[in-house]
């Protein structure tokens, strides 16, 4: 089937070009990091993890996010997801590539980077991350290029591929479940030591993952023609809304949990995010633009009238990315690190290098998604389903 | 002889199998001890290393002194700019060393002057617990040591350490400026310590070299006795009987850590 990625229109190829330009020009600002050491970005020694990481923890959501559509279309045998779910599984093939290559650009010693096999450790939670974030990528390339060929030659997927489709759906889970852990498990870290860490987690990653999808899909069906379906369409979007809901609902936990309780360790963070700390007050347009873009995303998803107007749910899917990107790919993992474990206040910027590297790294991911929505893509209409 | 050969190649297989096996079943076996040469006659020995600052008896002299004599003992590079700081001891104000154990009614002497903060060679460290390759790892005798060719630079370490005690090469230290004597002349770096290469994390480490040839900690040496280090494994060592005599706090005890640095008031 891959030689399906080798025949596009100039647009197509247009589109392959400019991402691998992109690419290039990641990977020589990346051997500049690599030669020169970290010291290129904006980390420090007391925001130790940036923007690098952050991606990770995002793009780990949207990865596990594939699992909105497996689950309605294997389990409940929901048929309107029928020819999307395909894009959800390949997305997260994307998405979960992408994770471990901002992994891999934020090591010190990247050439060591088998270390974390040759001597596995239990007791780390990046060890497990490390192996259900490949499990996950494995399970996911694997049924989604099988039942892809079966549909292809118009006969039904192989048995032993069942198995692996139950394994994927609690396997999603767990992939955001062991992300979440590598910030929850931290003492003094009061920011991140909070235990509904992993469902927040979920609940943003079941927002912005479908919502990322389903604005892809709308540029697919723009460009090639390819129309997830009405159905589809909806259903998807008042899953997005749920959990959307849900995002925002835990979020006002946490803030319950800050300020009623009066902890000081619990509330430096959140103050440092919303109002500034110690004159110190770089992420707050930010943090307050998220809450603004999750906002209109909840008023313009939650009344039924709104969300069927097709131009305004592509209004609040973008908002809904904008926001969660913010509060998960910049405030998240940042915030944790302010102030320090001695209570000063280190502001963190992202280096011009490091946001070329991260666009370089986001522009492997969308190439290799480019590749795999093209197979579907072409499949799907040769099958004429 | 087609018998003959498909045994030897079921030896080769199963040969070929064990030796891939082994070094991963090694890793897997938590508890066995790491085969080391046997100590030196005059090395210090201890069961649970710890140390003891007298913030009595911590002057800005003594200060000083104890961050300057780590440094040259270490090889640790001097950066300018605050993000690339490399530091293993350092001075810190007392409500950033004991964040939530202060109020406002407190003795000003105790509170004016700055005081020394290091790795904490936590009984149960959580860098320990978070590192991916057990590049930092726990001795016998309670030390956390640091395998510098080990390290992959994630610093997840640095998130896991409550106590901010570790730092990270952003930079290649040894292409910092090396270290300027009394006279202004440039100083070698000490043949005692390795230099470490970029992209690896580093801390404080109780100068395990040091101990390992019979000699007390540096900063503890150029402390002028505001510093003690000893076994608390032993009731008659000298840090043991500190602790007896006087009433000691240690940073963020209510983690469960267990920190081995002891602040007598």
């Amino acid at each position: 089937m891959l030689e399906k990625a080798l025949h596009g229109s100039e647009k197509y190829w247009g589109w392959v070009v400019a991402l691998l330009a992109l690419i290039g020009l990641g990977f020589a600002t990346y051997l500049l990091q690599y030669f020169q050491g970290l010291g290129v970005t904006g980390m420090s020694r007391d925001i130790s993890w940036g923007i690098y990481i952050s991606q990770l923890t995002y793009l780990v959501g949207v990865a596990a996010s594939g699992v909105m559509l497996v689950l309605p279309y294997y389990l409940h045998d929901y048929k309107e997801f029928g020819k999307i779910t395909i894009l959800g599984e390949f997305m997260a093939v994307a998405a979960v590539m992408t994770c471990m290559l901002f992994v891999l650009v934020d090591l010190g010693q990247p050439m060591r980077l088998l270390n974390i096999f040759l001597y596995p450790t239990p007791n780390s939670i990046l060890f497990w991350d490390a192996v259900v974030l490949n499990v996950y990528m494995l399970l996911n390339i694997v049924i989604g290029w099988t039942v892809l060929q079966a549909q292809r030659k118009d006969v039904p997927p192989p048995k032993w591929v069942k198995p692996l489709i139950y394994i994927s759906i609690p396997w999603a889970f767990s992939i955001h479940t062991v992300t979440a852990f590598l910030y929850a498990g931290l003492p003094g870290r009061h920011f991140w030591l909070t235990a509904i860490m992993a469902p927040r987690f979920l609940a943003s990653a079941f927002a912005a993952g479908p919502a990322i999808l389903l604005l892809i899909a709308f540029i697919l069906r723009k460009v090639t023609g390819f129309d997830p379906g009405r159905k589809a369409i909806g259903a998807l979007a008042k899953i997005i809304t749920y959990a959307m809901i849900a995002n925002v609902f835990f979020f006002l936990l946490e803030i319950f949990t800050a300020f009623y309780s009066n902890i000081p360790g619990h509330k430096h963070t959140f103050i440092y995010l919303f109002a500034g700390l110690e004159g110190h007050h770089g992420l707050v347009p930010f943090m307050w633009a998220s809450q603004f873009f999750s906002l209109v995303a909840l008023v313009l998803l939650i009344p039924p009238r709104f969300r069927h107007n097709e131009k305004l749910l592509i209004v609040a899917l973008a908002s809904l990315v904008l926001g969660t990107w913010i509060d998960k790919g910049l405030g998240l993992v940042v915030g944790g690190f302010v102030p320090n474990m001695l209570e000063h206040v280190t502001e963190y910027i992202p280096t011009v290098p490091e946001l070329i590297i991260t666009v370089g790294v986001y522009a492997i991911g969308l190439f290799v998604l480019t590749i795999l929505f093209k197979i579907a893509v072409s499949v799907k209409q040769e099958i004429g389903g | 002889m087609d018998s003959t050969r498909r045994s030897f190649l079921k030896i080769l297989g199963v040969t070929a199998a064990g030796l891939t096996v082994r070094p991963s079943a090694d890793a897997w076996a938590l508890g066995a001890k790491p085969r080391g040469a046997a100590p030196l006659d005059n090395a210090l020995v201890g069961k649970r290393w710890a140390m003891v600052i007298d913030l009595q008896k911590l002057t800005d002299k003594v200060r000083k002194d104890a961050v300057e004599a780590c440094n040259r003992a270490h090889n640790i590079p001097h950066y300018e700019n605050h993000d690339d700081e490399i530091k293993w001891i350092w001075e810190e104000g007392y409500h950033n060393a004991f964040p939530g154990q202060h109020n406002h009614h407190l003795p000003v002497e105790l509170t004016r002057d700055p005081l020394l903060v290091l790795c904490n060679h936590c009984e149960n460290p959580p860098c320990v617990r978070v590192c991916p390759t057990k590049a930092t790892f726990q001795r016998e005798d309670g030390i956390v040591m640091m395998d510098y060719h080990r390290c992959i630079g994630c610093r997840f370490c640095m998130a896991g350490c409550p106590y901010g005690s570790r730092s990270f090469n952003f930079w290649d230290p040894r292409k910092q400026p090396p270290l300027v004597n009394e006279k202004g002349e440039f100083d070698p770096p000490s043949p005692d310590y390795p230099t470490r290469m970029r992209g690896v994390v580093e801390k404080c480490n109780f100068c395990a070299e040091r101990l390992a040839k019979g000699k007390l900690p540096a900063c503890v040496e150029a402390s002028n006795g505001a510093l003690l280090f000893g076994d608390l494994a032993d009731h008659e060592s000298e840090v043991a009987k500190a602790l007896r005599s006087r009433y000691s706090i240690r940073r963020k005890p209510d983690l469960g850590t267990e920190p081995q640095v002891y602040y007598l008031i």
